[in-house]
């Protein structure tokens, strides 16, 4: 059961990573020289070329070793970009109860806060925030949802996709 | 006055605790000042018990007891008021509250005078439509003051049980409804009503995936809705002050999810305390003048109290587990919480200094969200198992049961008599609020005008 859940959940992560290159390619292929990529060190670069998110086990705050893939990818970004700093919003999925998420989504930030601060990261770059069960980036209820859905996504200051309008300022 | 053979009492007894006519409805300064007046039974009924007193322990003079009403609702009998306001129909929202409650039917009153020459009610002709209990009014409204008075009688034996006079600015009109709602539960049933309050809850709108949560209240029937803060940042789990105008609640201001104070009377918005990590499940201690709430810090959440502007801090737990949701008992002497400190979500008691912590919660699955009764002799909760449920149990664990289950229900909150739960049912766009006997029975929806979750019952207003 365990095995197939992870082969599922990285094929999800795989995807997650793949599609923003793509989009990128098709605009860049559509008259534009190869040059205008993400900005470096931009919300767009982080997304396509590190990866923005990683993904943990029901009910579980601690990381895989495709999470520590990624997070080792993102805190060498973050020092090659010193002047960046970012937010790393924990998430849970929706079976579990709203304020006990808060703490867990917390947790999840933490991990991955702490990996990144134990790679080199300046922790003064990095703020934390728990979303809980409120803000799930994929919509169905369904195993494959909630797996995308139970995840800490680091994002650029200012560039927060889990922030509304309002309150992104 | 209309009826000169109506006597005005000397005293207030729906009140009999403050002396003199004048009464506050409201402790909370946003509806304004309203006259309670006893009205004495007529010179042509019997005996005249409208002195009899009128408290919480006043089970004496029910005539009914909660459970025979379970299984066999109160017929009532509710004719239109004599007079009447601009404002709305005060027997539509007496009618609307007794019948949702479950423990009533209003009967079809339509085609028997509410009195008969004279003033009495024809209480053989009241007989013939199968009511037991007889609700009369009138309502005068001169300028912007309102005068209700109401009456209520056994018909049976055709003897008032209740005659009291309200005077209120014409606004409060639907108050004036709930309280007259309240009196008729209180004086069939011996226990006091829960229709003279109101509800706070979490307001959804926008995608799912970016929503905006606004602080919402209404009244305990979904009327006067209003938005408390504008969604710019997140508002979650609101709980009222048992003695204040006041709510607390978790908010996201600044991206940092903090528990603030909201002031319903100026509408101010304060932080409780600045601690520098995520504060969040609060709940007033029973006097009102302290905050129990959760202390995120080094992976686990500690239960913590202190003062409305967050001094005198106190630590009760800290387990390095997720110890969240803590809820005193009524007497303030305990104090139930959640923790995964066993591995995974279990309800767990422990004194009001953190001493004797003991778990109580033995089914299968995990336990959340748990809220003492404020008649202190349940504790409800969510529990998760292959589906969601709202249940309750007794304090020491003991005689478990659900209420309702589905995926997902949870955010149990009593009523101030404890015989009601609310919670909500449905998840992002879908949540609804719904209300729910204890004993499982009479689940009936909460009307709100966007999705609805975290919802939290006033104590009563007056």
């Amino acid at each position: 059961m365990n095995i197939k859940m992870l082969g599922a959940f990285a094929a999800v992560a795989l995807l997650a990573a793949c599609a923003k290159p793509a989009a990128t390619a098709m605009s860049t292929g559509a008259g534009q020289t190869v040059t205008s990529g993400p900005a470096p060190g931009s919300e767009e670069d982080l997304v396509a070329n590190v990866g923005d998110r990683v993904f943990y086990g029901f009910n579980k705050t601690s990381l895989s070793s495709d999470a520590t893939a990624t997070l080792s990818h993102q805190a060498g970004w973050l020092q090659k970009f010193p002047q960046v700093s970012v937010l790393v919003a924990g998430n849970c999925d929706p079976r579990g109860t709203e304020e006990y998420n808060l703490a867990l989504g917390q947790r999840r930030a933490d991990a991955a806060r702490d990996f990144l601060v134990a790679q080199g990261v300046d922790g003064s770059r990095i703020q934390t925030i728990s979303y809980g069960k409120d803000r799930p980036t994929a919509q169905g209820d369904d195993d494959a949802s909630y797996q995308q859905n139970r995840n800490a996504i680091t994002s650029v200051q200012g560039h927060n996709p889990q922030e509304g309008t309002g309150a992104s300022s | 006055m209309t009826s000169s053979n109506h006597l005005l009492g000397e005293t207030d007894d729906a009140a009999p605790t403050v002396p003199g006519l004048i009464r506050r409805i409201t402790r909370r300064g946003m509806i304004g000042t309203t006259l309670a007046t006893a009205l004495a039974a007529p010179a042509f009924a019997q005996s005249a018990p409208a002195a009899a007193p009128a408290g919480g322990d006043a089970a004496g003079t029910a005539v009914i007891d909660v459970n025979r009403a379970r299984t066999a609702p109160i017929p009532i009998a509710i004719p239109p008021f004599a007079g009447g306001t601009s404002q709305g129909d005060l027997v539509s929202v007496i009618s609307a509250d007794l019948n949702n409650c479950g423990l009533f039917r209003v009967v079809d009153a339509s085609g028997v005078a509410a009195t008969a020459p004279g003033g009495a009610p024809d209480f053989g002709a009241w007989k013939g439509t199968g009511a037991q209990a007889l609700v009369t009014g009138s309502v005068t409204q001169s300028g912007d003051q309102l005068r209700v008075e109401f009456r209520l009688w056994d018909i049976l034996p055709g003897t008032q049980l209740q005659g009291t006079a309200y005077t209120t600015s014409a606004s409060n009109w639907r108050r004036i409804a709930h309280i007259i709602a309240d009196v008729i539960y209180q004086r069939l049933l011996g226990e006091k009503g829960y229709f003279d309050t109101r509800i706070a809850y979490i307001s959804t709108t926008g995608p799912n995936n970016n929503p905006t949560k606004r602080l919402a209240i209404m009244d305990q029937d979904g009327a006067n809705n209003r938005f408390l803060t504008d969604g710019s940042w997140t508002a979650l789990g609101p709980r009222f002050s048992p003695t204040r105008d006041q709510l607390a609640f978790i908010s996201y201001v600044n991206k940092i999810v903090r528990v603030y104070l909201f002031d319903l009377g100026s509408g101010t918005r304060s932080l409780i305390g600045n601690f520098r990590t995520m504060t969040f499940s609060p709940r007033f201690a029973p006097d009102g003048n302290s905050i129990i709430m959760s202390l995120y810090q080094n992976g686990g959440a500690n239960i913590i109290t202190c003062s409305l502007s967050g001094g005198n801090v106190r630590t009760l737990t800290s387990s390095g587990a997720i110890d969240a949701n803590p809820c005193y008992s009524p007497d303030g002497s305990q104090i139930v919480f959640e923790s995964d400190r066993g591995g995974d979500q279990q309800l767990y008691v422990m004194g009001a200094d953190g001493s004797n912590v003991r778990r109580i919660s033995f089914g299968a699955g995990r336990y959340a969200d748990p809220v003492w009764s404020p008649r202190g002799d349940l504790i409800a909760f969510t529990r998760l198992g292959s589906n969601f449920a709202v249940g309750v149990m007794a304090p020491d664990g003991s005689g478990e049961r659900t209420l309702s289950e589905s995926f997902d229900v949870e955010s149990p909150t009593f009523c101030p008599n404890g015989r009601v739960i609310m919670f909500q049912r449905g998840a992002g766009a879908s949540s609804r609020l719904v209300s729910i006997d204890i004993t499982g029975f009479n689940e009936q929806p909460v009307q709100t005008p966007t999705s609805a979750s975290d919802p939290a019952w006033s104590p009563l207003l007056s």
